[in-house]
């Protein structure tokens, strides 16, 4: 496992070399900031921002903390606090709502032993509420680092989805 | 009119009274013509438009939703209607929204009775709240001498957001989250003095609620007072006497300073003292210290101090030039210097028992009183400083008629300001000062003919020029706002800026802007308030700093010469790095 | 009866979306080769006589935007292809994205030919990251070409595409929130003036069009026998995407020609409700559309038609909800929606969808009076005469139609009291 940095103490240099990929990569270009932050949250096991990490990336753009820290805030995708390995974002839309997402819910919760907004205790899981991703097509679903499960009507169907996430 | 003016001019009528203004006016504007004052929050004359909190809804004959009259501009046969059904239903339900997540506890809120929500409430007569309360109430934030913030007063209008980034160029202050969890913030919801804030207090200058104000010191003032161990002073800065008037019904930049000083006495101070005084002693340090560093190779160019907002920025975000900075102290602190130990002297005071009272327009400066190397043997030199806004809550505390008081004169000794300590509360007016100083200076005692540099007025933002002194040009620059502030500091970083004297103020105007001035400070009343400053200068017998009698006997009675190991004790600071949240260094 | 019509999606699953050279080998940037031998004006009049309408949901006339987009002054001008498709139940730009990048790619190149771009920004949603790599390698292909980056086609005209994603946010399908979003901001609608075709991006003249309406455009440069132009009716000429979600068989993405009934949509194509149920309702359009009962179900699917019946075309969406879900349940969700997707700068939005929840809660807790029921009016008609922008304005358009069309979920006894 990754060891996540404490609260208040400042990156490693092998952290910051990582994110100075980042910055690279998008050109260093500070409008591109949004994109910055995904990806920097990728680079974190629990898939969020710390705020060694913003405060670095402000010292590197002429981005102010108080900017970051807004659009960590604001973006769904973007997360100031620790979530976990596979944070399970759950649709709670509409078309997953007349599908049963209630249904999936309560398998998830019974299943990981965890309500929404809480991490299993190894931080592996979390569950997430969410809007609409555009899988209305396959209601219920749910997305995991970006990528989309979907008619998960049974719970056989969960149960084989959480077993092959590792 | 001629036919080019003609042609510019747009047509509409309001409420169906023809109107005729220039292309390019805003429908609040129009209206403000015909004596309607559309209701507005988050409107503010001096900032972009924002067009937010959308309580200025109008109705425009032919337009299916209502429009902002802030942020639309007129156009030729608009018809508007500011008082329609629909108009009422929509400013009054958003105005009933609004009420619903504010904290309307208004008798014991420090803005109660000088509030822009409040008045609106008013006018609109509400009596009944609609809406649910959903305020969650969180206790104010108060972790640092200068200012307070309450959230749950906070109506999102981000005018404060607006003021630090667009004025200031901070943006210590965002907009966090969305939805019903929006909230203005600072990054990582950290108390403003771990931020990039440097406490100038424009936030709390801007605010229509009780949202950002001032810490209030006003008790401990009044305790004070009426301790009758303590021996009371007062010093007042130079920009106060022409903004005081503002709570009072005097008109833009009129002069108070007679009425200002019968009110504090008749609040009991035991001495009225003025900050003019300090301001001169300020121009005798600062003056002899560019000297020596032009003379001795020293590090130029040279920064003034004077404005505690501007010392915060230089701590925070420049740390590596804080040799630029002016090792004198501020008038305020310098005079807080001399009441506590030639003063106490001259009286037979123990300093211990002496309560330095200063009335400045400045958060800022109760940062300033508080910073430790402010003081000796264990006491502050300021012991509290009130903002203008502050001393207006005290002068009504004690229930004076302001504008009935008869005229008095400061006391003596400290009492005495020159012609260019009195300008010391706008932009330019320390560098005027110091150039009246240091020109009598190196001449060796021939004075200037000119007196007035009207290069280093007005109110452009950056002002630079060339000042011919005896052997030397010497080259000038002056900046207001830290927006500014900052262009010329990545000069100074950069190791190319063509100065040699840089005056900065931290507030748009100077003091007379300061963040703690009245709430109804604008950019139109802070020309209004230069303008009387230059007219308070223009009528002083004494306009130099050196020539003002009283600092002549205070040096020969007390300091010797300027820079003089005593004047260094009492009137020199030193400055810091401020340790950020993480400090990666760039 | 119930049969699709696949123009703008002729392409999908025709050519391989990894290779150009497999999308030139069925006919690829022909329509680019046509267009840059033509005046862009013409262009814009061909969009226009097809009479588009923007597909994200406003349904402004595209090729009337693309006259003033050409008609604007300045240097720099930008197209922005808004992939954001945020609304509920909407997904078919999703599919013209994967099944088809290349199309998309064209028809950006085409645009900035006919407004005189010299960059395309393609905003596509965080959601669906998994297209990027797609989106990207076409974008490189594209270049490795000539179609992109200097001198196109020989013709003096440079131009480049940049993908940007969002980070989850519904707001940024709003023009001013994806472009603030792009500047590297939070996603928060800005007012207009300024408005974007004049200072847009980057304070740029820009030009914001939807990935389906720009993927019509290729197809109908090389419309040689006029299939387009003969689908649909009179005022809603040629075809639709349209996306079906919710209480039906077989969920999806159907390319329809304008003036298909609801029905058939409904039935034929996304193979009707489940175990035959009722129908509750069917919002159109998204989370922001209107809602209409089973009586809509014969009326053709055109713009004209479908606005008589009290609902509008928007995104293309339908979502069908059959009579397991009570009015009340599905206003629930529609409103737990636009709670968490307001961006909270304007006082109507931020303050009436927090208050419209809590009144939803009270009436499905049945504690609700008269007087409450004259608060969710209240709101019905602040929010959308005064909001910011478009969210505030469609937030409450589900309650709205919901009033008119179900008065009983309404009524709390109010005759009751005179």
């Amino acid at each position: 496992m990754l060891t996540e940095p404490k609260e208040q103490e400042a990156l490693s240099d092998e952290l910051r070399a990582k994110i100075d990929l980042v910055l690279e990569s998008h050109d260093n270009d500070f409008t591109q900031i949004v994109g910055i932050l995904l990806d920097t949250q990728d680079l974190f096991e629990r898939h969020y921002v710390p705020q060694a990490a913003a405060y670095y990336i402000a010292s590197k753009l002429p981005v102010p903390a108080s900017r970051i820290f807004d659009c960590l805030t604001f973006y769904a995708e973007l997360s100031d606090k620790a979530r976990a390995k596979y944070p399970i974002e759950i649709c709670s839309s509409i078309a997953c709502h007349v599908n049963n997402n209630e249904e999936l819910k309560e398998t998830l919760e019974k299943l990981l032993g965890i309500h929404v907004g809480e991490v299993t205790y190894d931080g592996r899981f979390m569950l997430l509420k969410t809007t609409c991703f555009g899988a209305c097509d396959r209601a219920p679903a749910v997305r995991i680092n970006g990528k989309v499960y979907g008619n998960l009507d049974s719970e056989e169907k969960v149960r084989d989805l959480l077993e092959s996430l590792n | 009119m001629s036919k080019e003016e003609k042609k510019d001019m747009v047509n509409l009528t309001i409420n169906n009274i023809p109107v005729s203004v220039p292309k390019g006016t805003k429908i609040l504007q129009a209206a403000a013509k015909i004596g309607i004052n559309i209701p507005h929050l988050c409107f503010h004359p001096d900032q972009r438009i924002k067009a937010h909190c959308r309580i200025c809804s109008v109705e425009v004959t032919g337009k299916r939703r209502l429009l902002a009259a802030c942020s639309t501009e007129v156009w030729e046969g608009m018809e508007v209607h500011t008082d329609t059904p629909i108009v009422r239903d929509t400013q009054i339900g958003i105005l009933q929204l609004m009420l619903a997540d504010h904290d309307r506890d208004c008798l014991t809120c420090p803005r109660n009775h000088n509030c822009d929500l409040q008045e609106l409430c008013s006018r609109f007569n509400i009596q009944v709240p609609d809406f649910p309360s959903v305020v969650e109430h969180h206790d104010p934030i108060s972790t640092n001498p200068s200012i307070v913030r309450n959230p749950d007063k906070c109506i999102k209008c981000g005018r404060c957001i607006r003021q630090c980034k667009d004025v200031q160029g901070i943006e210590a202050l965002t907009y966090a989250s969305r939805s019903a969890d929006i909230r203005v913030t600072t990054a990582f919801d950290k108390p403003m003095e771990k931020t990039d804030c440097v406490l100038c207090g424009q936030c709390t200058l801007v605010c229509p609620t009780g949202a950002l104000v001032e810490k209030d010191d006003t008790d401990r003032v009044l305790d004070a007072l009426q301790d009758p161990s303590k021996h009371t002073i007062v010093q007042i800065a130079p920009s106060v006497r022409v903004t005081l008037g503002d709570a009072f019904s005097y008109k833009p930049g009129e002069i108070v300073t007679g009425q200002m000083v019968t009110a504090l006495k008749l609040l009991g101070f035991d001495k009225v003292f003025d900050t003019n005084f300090g301001a001169d002693l300020t121009i005798m340090e600062e003056g002899h210290e560019l000297l020596d560093r032009i003379q001795n190779g020293g590090t130029l160019p040279m920064i003034t101090s004077c404005s505690p907002g501007w010392v915060n920025f230089m701590e925070k975000h420049f740390p590596r030039c804080i040799d630029h900075l002016s090792s004198a102290k501020s008038p305020m602190s310098m005079f807080g210097a001399v009441a506590k130990t030639y003063y106490a002297e001259h009286e037979k005071l123990d300093p211990k028992d002496i309560f330095t009272v200063a009335i400045m327009p400045c958060t800022a400066k109760k940062f300033e009183a508080a910073r430790p190397e402010m003081g000796r043997d264990g006491y502050q030199d300021v012991d509290a400083v009130l903002t203008t806004r502050e001393i207006i809550k005290l002068i009504k505390y004690v229930g004076i008629s302001f504008d009935k008081l008869n005229e008095t004169e400061f006391d003596s000794p400290l009492g005495t300001g020159s012609g260019a300590g009195a300008i010391f509360g706008a932009t330019g007016g320390v560098m005027e000062a110091a150039l009246r100083t240091v020109y009598d200076k190196l001449t060796g005692g021939e004075t200037m003919d000119k007196l007035e540099f009207h290069d280093v007025r007005g109110f452009d933002g950056i002002k630079s020029a060339d000042v011919e002194l005896p052997g030397r040009t010497v080259h000038v620059a002056v900046a207001h706002t830290l927006k500014n502030a900052r262009k010329i500091m990545e000069e100074v970083q950069n190791g190319t800026s063509p100065y040699d004297l840089i005056e900065i103020m931290a507030c748009p105007g100077g003091c007379i802007g300061g963040g703690g001035q009245p709430v109804s400070t604008t950019n139109a009343v802070r020309q209004e308030r230069m303008k009387a400053l230059y007219e308070l200068d223009r009528k002083l017998p004494i306009r130099k700093s050196h020539e003002n009698p009283d600092i002549q006997t205070l040096y020969k009675e007390y300091l010797g010469e300027p820079l003089s190991k005593k004047a260094h004790e009492l009137l020199h600071t030193t400055y810091h790095k401020v340790k950020k949240p993480f400090d990666y260094d760039k | 009866m119930g049969t699709e019509l696949h123009f703008i999606s002729a392409n999908f699953g025709k050519y391989d979306t990894s290779s150009i050279g497999s999308y030139m080998s069925i006919g690829g940037f022909e329509a680019l080769r046509k267009a840059v031998t033509m005046d862009g004006e013409d262009i814009a009049k061909i969009v226009a006589a097809a009479k588009i309408k923007g597909r994200g949901g406003a349904g402004y006339d595209m090729g009337r935007k693309w006259t003033q987009a050409r008609a604007v002054k300045g240097e720099h001008k930008v197209v922005i292809c808004n992939a954001d498709e945020g609304e509920p139940c909407t997904f078919k730009d999703r599919e013209l994205i994967k099944q088809d990048p290349f199309n998309l790619i064209e028809a950006l190149i085409i645009a900035g030919w006919v407004v005189g771009a010299t960059d395309a920004y393609i905003y596509m949603r965080a959601e669906y990251a998994c297209l990027r790599q797609l989106l990207l390698n076409a974008i490189r292909q594209a270049k490795s070409y000539g179609f992109l980056g200097k001198n196109i086609l020989g013709k003096g005209f440079d131009f480049d595409i940049h993908l940007y994603s969002g980070a989850g946010a519904y707001v940024c399908g709003e023009g001013t929130a994806l472009i603030r979003s792009i500047e590297g901001k939070a996603g928060r609608p800005r007012m207009k003036p300024p408005f974007i075709k004049v200072s847009g991006l980057f304070a740029r003249p820009t030009c914001v069009n939807n990935v389906e309406s720009l993927s019509i455009v290729p197809h109908l440069l090389l419309d040689q026998e006029g299939v387009y132009m003969h689908a649909g009716t009179p005022d809603s000429i040629g075809t639709k995407m349209v996306s079906v979600a919710g209480n039906v068989r077989n969920p999806g993405v159907f390319e329809i020609p304008f003036g298909t009934t609801v029905r058939d949509i409904v039935y034929n194509l996304a193979g009707g409700v489940p175990e035959d149920r009722q129908i509750r309702l069917i919002q159109f359009g998204g989370a922001s559309g209107y809602i209409a009962d089973a009586s809509i179900l014969d009326v053709p699917y055109t713009y004209d038609d479908l606005e008589k019946a009290g609902v509008n075309v928007g995104t293309g969406a339908l979502l069908v909800i059959d009579e397991r879900t009570s009015v009340l349940d599905f206003l629930t969700i529609t409103q737990d929606f636009f709670s968490d997707e307001s961006c909270g700068q304007c006082t109507p939005c931020r303050e009436g969808n927090r208050h419209m929840r809590m009144l939803i809660e009270k009436l499905r807790r049945g504690e609700a009076d008269t007087s409450d029921i004259e608060k969710m009016k209240k709101i019905t008609r602040i929010m959308p005469m005064s909001s910011l922008c478009g969210l505030g304005e469609g937030a409450q358009h589900a309650m709205i139609a919901a009033m008119r069309v179900f008065p009983e979920v309404f009524d709390v006894g109010g005759a009751a009291n005179e």
